[in-house]
């Protein structure tokens, strides 16, 4: 068989025969003869690389992967000698960069091990052929003609999958009880509600790498007896909503959905239904009123969704991550997926990181690794180079943690011993600049907000706390407060219906542990150290420094600022309003908040 | 929220199509709101009547899930709707500041229209854009990594 040490594959869709793709290739083929290069390099025919719009040619040239863009005939020699024969880039002719560069995922970091989100960016997500090229449904084809559901179930206990929502439930055990449950028809969710503020690592699997979501569906439909399923996806998700329903179609298509798939005998119907703007949604019992129709507002349990789900049959709610996982661990063995990870959490998990620190995105590391590792190695650290004050994991339900648990290796059981959660994968950083009271407060506005209203320790307690942290953030803060708030706390998260409840106080409660000196300071001294809260600090303009550019003065947008060019300037502080953009525009760096 | 609103159009006649694509079921309740919302930019008092009749629900129980959503809405915007995010991402990675030079230059608070109906200020929970923080979105254009001086310009952009 012939080796070649080069690939050259030249786009012939119909646009590209149209402006004269075969010509080209002959024209290739010809000079590789006239060249002695024809047993080394082989021109071959691809799909369509490239921008329909320019006259010439795109070819990709392997192993090194370089796109060469606009060619004509009389580019060819050229091309040839350059790349093949002297071993150089053909510069002229790449593809200017308005390369498109992905500010959410970039190139895998060292450390990072993706299988979630291995495709994402990498395949065409409307493209079902695509993710099969890449051994799409290969592992649902294993699943329907060689093991059978509890051969499944078994798989997926032994590799120590945990659902990726936060729970950390073992999801083989899920399944087990689904497939052991009474019920006329059984139920498939996949929560797709990524309501956390911060998290987008669902979304983009959603957008990038929808077969992963299905195919893990099927299996997991397949294992747990159902035919029946639906994705719940948040409305502020349009594109991941309508990249998942033209995955549908096509995989229905393609056979692998539907009735009779690749001819087990097996049926599996999959359906999106929309949320509509309500975080709450993301709790299971609340996700299921959603697609019923109703209030989103959950319901105690028992009984659980297992035994009673969607109208009142069992179902089985697993996150899009938690799915998107099971295709590998089938096609990679449950053993290549325990190995990674740490202690009980096995596996990789996806970390979205937002906040200050330099690389925000998303990355997928196995579980173990610190978060020092990941918020200074893999995020690069602090903007600015100003320094870490805290990082708050898993969402609006989580914890925030200061610098002494950096070195907490990142896994379920680590992050709720330290008063967090692991909850979505969210990582919100924040610098020295932070008030730790405003971000507390900040968190509860969420809460209160989201919360449904159903069960009063979390709608009235919520707003009770909130009532409270403005207060302090006011300036209006009184000594008990700080008890208050440990008591209330306390209260909603013993006696809340749902999920939502139960974590909202997290964020109080961990600062009031972790920072006690700020909301003292807010109280006893009225004062904010880290200088955000408005009611508590004072813009000020340093005589020393102030050169009378009058910049300030032209860009406050309540005129509170007045002198003379060239005149020290003064600002109002019964006018100011404390926006900041003074403080940010000065070039003199003359204004000072106090 | 996406808001395509078709001038003139028969609200009764609006709702009887959808149910009858989408089908009279419970479970098509929040689907059909949806669209009502997309189309007419709203859900008026008239909507829910009719659908409570097409799909028989009480209107007390399409009026509680119409207003329990957060993407639908019960009341009229402004021809433009200005949707910021206001969670912790955004606000830390320096919304705080956009969010203040977006109220000063509309004069409008949280919720609010202009008295010209051109512009309605909402907030909005997490698009799952944080990597771009701050974000804002205008009808159905996002922007992302907005700072305080590009507020003028994006809202020359609009009618």
């Amino acid at each position: 068989m012939a080796y070649f040490r080069s690939h050259v594959l030249v786009s012939v869709d119909p646009v590209c025969v149209e402006k004269g793709a075969y010509k080209l290739i002959d024209a290739l083929q010809d000079e590789l003869v006239k060249q002695g290069l024809v047993d080394e390099v082989q021109v071959l025919e691809t799909s369509r690389i490239g921008d329909p719009e320019t006259e010439g040619i795109d070819l990709m040239v392997y192993p090194e992967a370089v796109h060469y863009t606009n060619l004509t005939l009389d580019d060819v020699p050229y091309l040839v000698e350059e790349h093949f024969l002297k071993g150089r880039v053909a510069e002229r002719y790449i593809r200017e960069s308005e390369a498109f560069t992905d500010e959410e995922l970039s190139a895998p970091q060292s450390k990072e091990v993706r299988i979630v989100l291995k495709n994402i960016g990498e395949i065409d997500p409307l493209n079902i052929e695509e993710y099969i090229a890449r051994d799409g449904y290969m592992a649902l084809g294993r699943v329907l003609t060689e093991m059978s559901p509890e051969d499944t179930i078994q798989e997926v206990l032994k590799s120590g999958l945990r659902g990726r929502g936060g729970a950390g439930f073992p999801t083989g055990l899920k399944w087990r009880f689904i497939r052991n449950a009474d019920g006329d028809e059984k139920y498939m969710i996949c929560n797709a509600d990524e309501g956390d503020p911060g998290a987008f690592a669902n979304r983009r699997v959603l957008e990038g790498d929808p077969h992963s979501v299905i195919e893990g569906m099927i299996i997991a439909a397949y294992a747990a007896g159902s035919n029946k399923g639906y994705i719940y996806c948040r409305a502020e998700y349009p594109i991941a909503v309508r990249t998942m329903k033209t995955a549908i179609e096509q995989a229905r298509n393609f056979g692998l959905l539907g009735d009779d798939i690749l001819g087990s005998g097996f049926s599996f119907e999959l359906e999106v239904r929309m949320g509509a703007g309500a975080f709450v949604c993301g709790e299971e019992t609340a996700l299921m009123a959603s697609i019923e129709g109703k209030r989103g507002e959950p319901r105690p349990r028992p009984p659980f969704p297992a035994q009673k789900g969607l109208w009142e049959e069992p179902s089985n709610i697993n996150n899009v991550e938690t799915y998107a996982n099971v295709p590998q661990i089938i096609l990679n063995g449950a053993d290549w997926f325990a190995d990674l990870g740490y202690k009980k959490s096995t596996g990789t998990k996806t970390f979205s990181m937002a906040g200050d620190v330099i690389n925000t995105g998303l990355i997928e590391v196995p579980f173990g690794i610190t978060l020092r590792e990941i918020i200074f190695d893999v995020g690069g650290g602090i903007k600015e180079d100003k320094k870490f004050k805290a990082v708050q994991t898993g969402g609006p339900m989580g914890g925030c943690l200061p610098e002494a648990f950096l070195d907490l290796p990142m896994d379920y059981e680590a992050l709720a011993e330290a008063g967090s959660i692991l909850g979505s994968g969210g990582l919100v950083v924040m610098d020295e600049d932070t008030c730790m009271v405003d971000i507390a407060r900040f968190f509860m506005e969420f809460t209160q907000d989201e919360s449904c209203g159903k069960c009063t320790p979390c709608r009235v307690g919520t707003r009770r706390i909130l009532e409270i942290l403005t207060g302090i953030c006011e300036g209006k803060g009184k000594p008990e407060d700080i008890d208050t708030l440990r008591n209330l706390c306390d209260q909603i998260n013993e006696n809340s219906l749902c999920g939502l409840g139960k974590g909202a106080p997290n964020p109080v409660k961990s600062t009031l542990e972790h920072f006690l000196d700020e909301y003292e300071a807010h109280i006893y001294e009225k004062r904010c150290p880290a200088k955000v809260c408005k009611s508590l600090i004072r813009f000020e303009i340093i005589d020393g420094l102030c050169t009378g550019c009058t910049l300030c003065a032209r860009n406050c947008p309540v005129d509170a600022i007045t002198g003379e060019r060239r005149q020290t300037h003064v600002i109002d502080p019964d006018i100011c309003i404390k926006c900041g953009i003074c403080e940010q525009i000065c070039p003199y760096d003359a204004i000072e908040i106090k | 929220m996406s808001i395509e609103v078709k001038e003139g159009r028969d609200i009764r006649k609006v709702v009887r199509d959808l149910v009858r694509e989408y089908g009279e079921e419970k479970a098509e309740l929040i689907p059909i709101l949806h669209e009502v919302n997309r189309e007419m930019g709203y859900i008026s008092d008239e909507a829910i009547v009719e659908l409570s009749e097409l799909m028989n629900i009480p209107s007390s129980h399409i009026y509680s899930v119409a207003t329990f959503y957060r993407m639908l809405s019960t009341e009229p915007h402004g021809r433009h709707v200005i949707q910021f995010c206001e969670s912790a991402p955004c606000h830390v990675a320096g919304g705080r500041q956009v969010w203040q030079k977006l109220q000063n230059e509309l004069g409008l608070k949280k919720g609010e229209t202009s008295d010209d109906d051109k512009w309605t200020l909402l907030t909005t929970s997490c698009l799952g854009l944080c990597g771009v923080g701050p974000v804002m979105v205008i009808d159905n254009d996002i922007y992302g990594n907005v700072t305080p001086d590009q507020v003028p310009g994006i809202l020359a952009n609009y009618e």
